[in-house]
């Protein structure tokens, strides 16, 4: 039923989408640029390529999207860059990480926030996993808070960042197992964080579930829990943290759309609304974002609408008490 | 011996010709400055996506292996190097080219740079188990005394004295703390948006080398009339051969050192060259002649950096951890076809993995053929008038800068980087240490904030920083090198004032 209503919402949005391009001459008239302000090779830059891969084909836009890449700082380079000086003529789309950009505008010295920017669609949603070392003495989450309990702030886990999906994910599972613990962010991202917790630097760590499903595959790590409303498709005997007792939804997930700056002409951001989703959802993507083992979620533009609201407002409690 | 049993897959018509075209293709995107090795790599992803898995592999490794040497080749004729790694390249390398003695120069590196990389890929092969643990063992304590021993090289790299060479590496640290903190986010020192991400390597080092060059050739180009021709030597292939294995102490050094290094994550290709040339320059009989044209500079320097290419990829395909910005571009165009790296790669997909590092090995023979081919032609290069030649760098370097991330704050970076450094020049100051300054601040710092984050968790930062045989080993290096450079320094307690700055100072006008 659900999955009906999004089907023709989906195609209601289409048909009015395609009636306002036509009223908006022949946009794309040349290549459209998509900037990821991730370096080339990390997750985020690897999934953009793929899910924009079919762009020029006729059923999309009809035109390529080449990627540019702005990494720094935690994307914060790439987005004060989308939010101040890019384009807003609808040849400039910008990848999102949700919580990443919200947190850090909560947090301040950037000159962006969800006002600045008007999301598109939605492609791919990587929830945050609590790994250990294969060798590691914990095999459930009541372990690890266990440990925690015995020794307050002695837990040393990683993560890619401060004011990632990894860093909320840790304050979470702070206040809803009411322990202190040691967040090490680390600065070579989510492999590096990965790379501590191989080398046994740290007890445990947050990782993407893409990366960690990768490090369990090849027998280094094991996975004690998914930040997630629900159990993962690539992981389906790993009990989420509500499961195992801990009152943690989704906020932490983290969520890869395209958007463009504020400012762009509306009959542009509808034809990208109704046209970018469909992009996602060719048969080609979908293999090979699999192949890669990396979770597709498409959402269309009313959908991430809601959801950045939605993450504005837990975020904003999370982080008050900073 | 599983590598020779898939070696025939290498020579099939399709896998063969894309190898010369990644090989080719690398050389000529290597000799262009600004396009690092992984930009190449990333730039070659997408006609991946059309290959079998196999054969896309096949580009990537050939292109990574010949980028990486091709860098030389900027870095010789034109004083730019494509990437930090061939920073240690122009010390030598450009003063041979100004001598006349270009080919000679790109000759040698390229023979130590096959021998280097040969020995890398060996490693690959026989030793990745082994290898794999000690890609491990670097901690940050360990990256953070990694960091502070390539500190202690600056004061004696390339400078007319220990004190410049040391202002200079503070003024690289500097640089490094411009931007957000990598760790914290705090913002420090951003005035302009165009340093908001801080200062980027690539067009630092365009800049810093290169810009200092164009004006020094657009002076000459007024006070002398005409055009200026250096005359280029020829250099039979034979007397290159026999020079680099002459000069046996450097291209083991460098090739061991490459090697070493080139393992441990995030660190290595940007210093393994710079280390080894200092290596070999304390353990050379002829160390005073390094810097000015000596074979042996770019023998170390080009055998460190190509040899850090096969073991550099030991965490990725044993682990499933990128140790590079290079590797993670790879790792990219493996996921692309569900191949996933790790211990069973090897058995799932043996054909893949072993055809891809089979390809490495004869990748660097095609190059050092095709670069040796290259060599021949310097002569064209060095004909060309000063006035034209400056024109050209500066195009170059402005291409190179702008191309890193399409944007011309990091144009505006190198060229004011690149005016300040001629300035610097003229008092003494050299741009190697500077670089260096540059590269090891974040290495620095990010490591001692992570390792006391975790030392004031677990242990305290004393017993984190201070145990642990490692760290005592790394830290007796550091000692070491410290007291080397200050008994030099005593040693030769520079007699050579006066005299030696107006040389100098000749030298560079």
């Amino acid at each position: 039923m659900k999955k009906w209503i999004a089907g023709a919402a989906m195609a209601l949005a289409a048909m009015t989408g395609s009636a306002y391009a036509e009223g908006h001459g022949d946009y794309p008239e040349r290549p459209i640029m998509l900037m990821v302000s991730y370096g080339a090779g990390g997750a985020t830059d690897f999934q953009a390529r793929i899910v924009t891969m079919t762009a020029g084909n006729e059923d999309a836009l009809g035109m390529p999207i080449a990627i540019v890449n702005r990494p720094g700082a935690g994307g914060r380079v790439g987005w004060n860059w989308f939010a101040t000086e890019a384009d807003n003529d609808g040849y400039t789309l910008g990848a999102y990480n949700i919580p990443h950009f919200i947190a850090q505008s909560i947090e301040g010295g950037v000159s962006y926030s969800t006002d600045d920017f008007e999301p598109i669609a939605n492609w791919g949603a990587d929830p945050a996993v609590f790994v250990v070392g294969a060798d590691s003495d914990f095999n459930s989450m009541a372990d690890v808070v266990d440990y925690a309990k015995a020794n307050p702030g002695g837990l040393t886990f990683s993560g890619a960042g401060l004011f990632v999906g990894h860093h909320i994910a840790a304050l979470q599972l702070e206040k809803a197992a009411g322990v202190e613990l040691a967040y090490i962010p680390n600065n070579a991202g989510g492999a590096g964080a990965m790379r501590a917790v191989i080398a046994g630097e740290v007890l445990g760590g947050v990782n993407n579930l893409s990366d960690a499903f990768r490090a369990q595959a090849a027998g280094n790590v094991k996975i004690l829990g998914v930040f997630d409303l629900e159990r993962n498709a690539f992981l389906p005997d790993v009990p989420t943290m509500m499961e195992q007792g801990y009152d943690i939804d989704n906020a932490s997930v983290n969520f890869r759309g395209v958007m463009v700056p504020k400012g762009t002409p509306q009959a542009v951001i509808d034809h990208l609304a109704a046209v970018v989703p469909t992009m996602f959802e060719n048969g080609r993507v979908q293999s090979r974002m699999e192949a890669g083992g990396s979770p597709m979620h498409v959402m269309t533009r009313d959908e991430v609408l809601e959801m950045w609201a939605a993450r504005q407002e837990t975020l904003e409690e999370l982080l008050a008490g900073l | 011996m599983d590598f020779l049993f898939y070696m025939g897959d290498v020579f099939t018509p399709i896998n063969f010709g894309l190898l010369l075209l990644g090989t080719v293709g690398g050389l000529i995107l290597g000799a262009t400055p600004g396009l690092s090795p992984t930009m190449a790599v990333a730039l070659l992803i997408p006609f991946t996506f059309q290959l079998e898995p196999q054969q896309g592999l096949i580009l990537l490794g050939a292109a990574y292996t010949s980028t990486v040497a091709g860098g030389a080749v900027s870095a010789i004729l034109l004083k730019i190097p494509g990437a930090p790694a061939n920073i240690a390249t122009t010390l030598d390398g450009h003063t041979m080219a100004a001598k006349g003695e270009g080919a000679k120069a790109l000759q040698l590196s390229f023979l130590a740079s096959a021998v280097g990389g040969l020995f890398g890929v060996f490693l690959l092969i026989f030793l990745t188990p082994v290898l794999a643990q000690w890609a491990l063992a670097f901690g940050p304590s360990h990256l953070f005394w990694l960091a502070i021993l390539g500190v202690t090289v600056i004061g004696t790299l390339d400078s007319s004295s220990v004190v410049k060479g040391l202002l200079s590496g503070c003024i690289g640290l500097w640089l490094a703390t411009i931007g957000f903190d990598d760790i914290m986010g705090a913002q420090r020192f951003i005035f302009h948006p165009a340093v908001s991400g801080g200062i980027n390597v690539i067009p630092a080092l365009i800049g810093l080398f290169a810009i200092p060059q164009v004006i020094t050739m657009l002076t000459k180009g007024r006070t002398r009339s005409g055009a200026e021709v250096i005359t280029v030597k020829r250099h039979p292939i034979r007397l290159a051969f026999v020079e680099v294995i002459r000069r046996k102490t450097a291209l083991t050094i460098g090739t061991i050192t490459g090697s070493i290094i080139g393992l441990i994550p995030g660190v290595g290709g940007q210093i393994a060259g710079l280390v080894a040339y200092d290596q070999s320059k304390k353990f050379s009989k002829e160390s005073e002649k390094f810097g000015t044209g000596h074979s042996e500079g770019v023998i170390a320097a080009e055998s460190a950096n190509n040899a850090m290419v096969g073991p550099s990829l030991v965490p990725l395909l044993t682990l499933s951890i990128p140790g590079s910005p290079t590797a993670a571009v790879l790792l990219g165009g493996l996921l692309i076809h569900g191949i996933f790296p790790g211990p069973d790669l090897f058995m799932n997909y043996p054909q893949v993995a072993w055809t891809f590092i089979d390809s490495m090995l004869i990748g660097q023979i095609l190059m050092c053929i095709f670069g040796l081919y290259i060599a021949g032609l310097a002569a064209s290069v060095a004909r060309v008038p000063h006035a034209v030649m400056a024109a050209i760098v500066l195009g170059l370097a402005v291409f190179g800068s702008y191309s890193v991330q399409n944007s011309m704050g990091d144009v505006y970076v190198m060229a004011s980087l690149g005016l300040g450094m001629y300035f610097l020049e003229r008092f003494g100051f050299s741009a190697a240490p500077l670089v260096l300054g540059l590269i090891l601040g974040p290495i620095a710092e990010a490591n001692f904030i992570q390792g006391s984050m975790i030392a004031n968790a677990t242990v305290g930062q004393a017993t984190y920083f201070f145990t642990g045989w490692l760290n005592w080993f790394l830290i007796l290096i550091v000692l070491a090198s410290v007291s080397y450079s200050i008994w030099m320094e005593i040693a030769q307690r520079r007699y050579t004032t006066k005299d030696d700055a107006v040389a100098k100072e000749e030298a560079l006008s």
